[in-house]
């Protein structure tokens, strides 16, 4: 395996509160990260993803533990690292006083780059975000999907080594959440990293070759999404409702059913290597779902089976 | 999907040099990247900014300058010097004019970077310093200032307010001086700020205005009461005008106090920058 591009060893940050001990948004993770790999931190909200990625974007200084971004320390090459790095932040930062273009066009200059290879890129990256016709619109005037692949394609305009993306598409409609996964498939295709964090399972499953299960600031699980899936959930889902105030009831009944039962406050789940087969033995005990669905495994479960919550509460 | 590109990738030796090439000129000249966008983004209030620029001296100087200068037909006694009231006021209209300029773009485009637009967090995330972005703020200001005040020098010299000409360009300097002496520490204020609840508008109230009224500025500072002059001497309008003073009109100030004057402006300059530094540090490292 090649060297790393990203190392972190027991990365600690705290933070400290009046008259409380100290909060922990990131205990003690430890992974490494190879070149034009796609790689994902995913959890709920609060997890410590963002405080994370803040770390591994040489902007936040660690508390304590081991970081290495490109071979270099964060705390003392931070200029450093992050001119060759690109970052989508969680929250747009774009200046809505200028327009589409100027915004790439001054963002460059940030890297030190000349004013002609600005422009030059500015063109490139509107045409890559298939924002050309909006290029003189001043930011405000862009919705929701558009100011998203603008930051994508300013945090583009240095040819990064590293691209790091904190929940890419959250807010955003389905379609726009399509183009923006076909603009990241294109990066990894040009040996570009990806660092993303993503509450979104599907969104997670689509783009990592390799992800981290986060909560309360600890990885709980790492590996690919199919393998994560084969290790901590079974091949199938059977999902079953029988009202809310039943839900429970029926649960008790369905025990022995499958590898496993959940009981959501809107749902039953049931874990089985054949969810058909299982919605059949539902049958013979005598209950009847007012819906039934049976489905593959997937990353949502995986964590509800980690950490006994859902990802989105 | 499945990792591609690893056989093309350079090898860690390779990217950490590319990296410490890279960041060479952002640590360099960051400072001056930021000034650049500060300045763009003031493009979109530009005719405020040329109106404010050319207007505001024209009707002070109608209003005060010719107006109130009509009526108060005895010269003003600076310490025993006669000057006529235009010339006594116009420097001091040009030191607030620069103040008026450092208030406005060392508090609102502070707090949209910070909170409303979150721009600095932008500006943090690439190859630019927290250091570099209080720098560039500073010297965004500072251009327009000059730019402010270099056109009140012009007006008021055309009104032949400015008795010593070889002298008086000094004026736009003590301006700019004044201007970040009151704006530098503002702008950490500003930077500290979690949220915007109407403190600018108290500071605008109950710090520029009096700052305004009791700094000398219309009149000798030494004809208020004592109990009223204290304003004038901790306010930066007082030292900025009287070292405009002494440019435009060689008001006869002792050296000493030329020293004070200057001094004065550069402790609050220095001390507000490091207030500021820290405060721009602390709040984009979090």
């Amino acid at each position: 395996m090649p060297e790393p591009v990203i190392s972190a060893q027991n990365l600690v940050k705290a933070y400290k509160l009046k008259g409380k001990p100290d909060f922990l948004a990131v205990d003690g993770l430890s992974f490494e990260v190879a070149p034009g790999e796609s790689f994902g931190l995913l959890g709920p909200n609060g997890a410590g993803k963002s405080t994370t990625m803040k770390m591994i974007g040489a902007v936040s200084t660690r508390t304590s533990g081991d970081l290495s971004i490109l071979g270099l320390d964060p705390d003392q090459y931070g200029p450093e690292i992050r001119s060759r790095l690109g970052v989508v932040p969680q929250q747009d930062n774009l200046d809505g006083e200028l327009n589409a273009r100027e915004n790439l066009y001054i963002y460059g200059r940030y890297f030190g780059l000349p004013g002609k290879v600005c422009h030059q890129k500015a063109d490139e990256l509107l045409a890559f975000a298939q924002l050309e016709d909006k290029a003189k619109n001043k930011v405000d005037q862009l919705s929701g999907g558009m100011k998203r692949r603008l930051t994508i394609a300013r945090g583009l305009i240095n040819d990064p080594r590293i691209l790091l993306l904190d929940e890419p598409t959250t807010g955003l409609d389905p379609q726009a959440r399509h183009v923006l996964w076909d603009r990241l498939f294109r990066l990894k295709e040009r040996g570009t990293t990806l660092v993303l964090t993503t509450h979104y399972m599907d969104e997670a499953e689509q783009l990592c070759d390799r992800l981290v299960v986060v909560d309360k600031g600890r990885i709980m699980a790492e590996g690919t999404p199919a393998s994560l899936i084969r290790a901590h959930s079974s091949r199938e889902v059977l999902e079953v409702r029988f009202g809310s105030d039943r839900n429970a009831q029926a649960a008790a009944q369905l025990q022995g059913i499958g590898d496993r039962v959940e009981v959501l406050p809107d749902r039953v789940l049931i874990y089985a290597h054949d969810g058909e087969a299982a919605l059949e033995r539902v049958s013979a005990e005598g209950l009847q779902p007012i819906t039934s669905l049976v489905r593959r495994s997937s990353l949502e479960d995986v964590f509800l089976r980690l950490t006994g919550r859902s990802l989105i509460e | 999907m499945s990792a591609t590109g690893t056989d093309t990738q350079p090898t860690l030796d390779e990217l950490r040099a590319e990296a410490m090439s890279w960041g060479r000129k952002p640590r360099r000249f960051g400072s001056w990247y930021v000034t650049e966008h500060m300045v763009r983004a003031m493009r979109a209030y530009g005719w405020t900014i040329i109106v404010g620029a050319l207007g505001q001296p024209i009707l002070y100087l109608l209003g005060l300058g010719i107006g109130l200068a009509a009526l108060i037909q005895v010269p003003i006694v600076d310490r025993g010097q006669e000057v006529s009231y235009l010339v006594f006021v116009a420097p001091a209209l040009l030191i607030t004019a620069a103040i008026s300029v450092a208030s406005e773009e060392m508090t609102y485009p502070v707090m949209a970077g910070f909170k409303w637009r979150r721009y600095f967090y932008g500006f943090n995330a690439s190859a630019l310093s927290s250091p570099q972005i209080a720098n560039g703020v500073v010297a965004g200001a500072t251009a327009r200032m000059v730019v402010a005040v270099s056109a009140y020098y012009l007006f008021i010299w055309v009104f032949g307010a400015v008795p010593n000409p070889e002298t008086g360009w000094l004026s736009i300097i003590a301006g700019v001086a004044a201007g970040l002496a009151f704006g530098i520490p503002l702008m950490a204020y500003a930077g500290s700020l979690e949220d915007d609840k109407g403190q600018f508008a108290l500071v605008q109230r109950f710090v520029f205005m009096p700052m305004f009224l009791f700094s000398g500025t219309f009149y000798p500072l030494d004809t208020l009461p004592i109990w009223l002059q204290w304003i004038g001497w901790v306010s930066p309008l007082w030292h900025g005008a009287e070292l405009g003073r002494l440019a435009t009109y060689g008001a006869p100030i002792p050296d000493a106090m030329v020293l004070v004057h200057i001094a004065y402006l550069v402790i609050l300059c220095v001390g507000g920058y490091l207030w500021g530094r820290r405060v721009f540090i602390g709040r984009l490292a979090k």
